[in-house]
């Protein structure tokens, strides 16, 4: 039986999930750099445990328009991973990498779609390279998946995996800044034991 | 003045005409409105799992397909509304991310789709009307005043079912 829950969770708990998030954010802050050959700083990442009811209104709305990209992982740990970025910021970052200039409006065409899964595919890919090396442990991701929609539905895919757990959702709010400022949203799901993994390999019990 | 009262996910909310209720981007997740015609009363559930007895936390009773809609029936009869009247109308349930594999989580919509009829079936609640599947999310805004359930999504026109 797993002894996490998500609904009681000790500061000592939060305070590890906090720091694994800081630094998984780092990483792909520095994988964002390399990517667009340009500096990129970051702003400290916020960690919070949110209700379901207060995510919408974190992201500016359940109705605001975002682009989600997400992976689901295997390996010794098991769950998901999801990048989200306003649809603004999605539209400046792909227009960056791939240099033209920014639209902004009409739906994104099959390349800048491609672009931002690639995007969202190094970015998370920087964060669970980060927590493998942290706690030792295999951590395999998908393909990655995209959607740009609404910010309450693409959040009830990670909100149905944490409703299974309790009523609150992790997420890790990250803002990167070069010529251009990007909100950028990690949320990563593991299932229940691989909490209980990821805490055990960094000693905690 | 009417008012629009809204329904967070894992929530639910009666109302009585000429107010309404809405609940905003359903996902995989499902809202199911149920009214009595009759008296104008009715209510809003915005359910993210099919099934509460799979699950060990399960305190919310709103966030479940069974015991949500249970729950929604129950509060619209206490506040004056008739059993045997009620008729339900239900949109969402998309699959927002196409994976290859076929696992359960990337269904989840479509079961929580599945069991939201299973439920009203079993209660013996009439569907109208429903819009569910696809893979985009739904503002959707009911009036149990008239039984319109209006339904927004990104670069679609308003629709009603």
């Amino acid at each position: 039986m797993s002894k996490f829950d998500l609904n009681h969770v000790s500061q000592q708990y939060f305070d590890i999930l906090k720091e694994l998030g800081n630094i998984g954010a780092g990483n792909a802050t520095t994988a964002l750099a390399q990517m667009l050959g340009c500096k990129v700083d970051m702003k400290v990442p916020q960690v919070k445990l949110l209700d379901f009811r207060e995510v919408g209104a974190v992201m500016g709305g359940e109705e605001q328009i975002m682009a989600g990209i997400y992976l689901l992982v295997e390996g010794d740990i098991t769950g998901s991973i999801m990048f989200l970025l306003n649809e603004q910021s999605a539209r400046e970052l792909v227009a960056k990498l791939m240099g033209m200039p920014a639209t902004s409006d009409g739906s994104l065409g099959e390349m800048e779609l491609s672009a931002l899964k690639e995007i969202g595919n190094i970015i998370t890919g920087a964060y669970l390279n980060s927590l493998s090396m942290l706690t030792n442990m295999k951590i395999i991701p998908s393909v990655p998946a995209i959607s740009i929609d609404m910010a309450g539905a693409i959040l009830s895919v990670p909100a149905i995996e944490f409703g299974e757990l309790g009523d609150k959702i992790l997420l890790i709010q990250t803002q990167f800044t070069d010529d251009l400022t990007l909100d950028g949203f990690f949320i990563l799901v593991p299932d229940l034991d691989s909490y209980d993994k990821i805490l055990g390999s960094l000693g905690i019990n | 003045m009417s008012e629009v009262i809204k329904v967070g996910m894992a929530d639910l909310k009666v109302c009585i005409s000429p107010d309404k209720v809405t609940t905003l981007g359903l996902g995989s997740c499902v809202g199911i409105a149920i009214r009595d015609p009759e008296t104008g009363i009715g209510g809003l559930a915005h359910i993210m799992l099919p099934d509460s007895t799979q699950i060990k936390e399960n305190s919310n009773i709103a966030k479940f397909a069974d015991t949500g809609i249970e729950e929604l029936v129950r509060c619209i009869v206490k506040a004056g509304g008739a059993r045997r009247r009620l008729v339900a109308k239900i949109a969402g349930g998309a699959q927002m991310f196409a994976f290859q594999n076929n696992s359960n989580l990337v269904r989840v919509g479509e079961r929580n789709v599945e069991a939201s009829k299973a439920k009203l079936k079993e209660l013996g609640i009439p569907i109208l009307a429903q819009d569910t599947g696809e893979n985009y999310g739904r503002t959707v805004v009911f009036s149990p005043e008239n039984g319109e359930f209006l339904i927004r999504a990104v670069g679609k026109e308003l629709y009603t079912i």
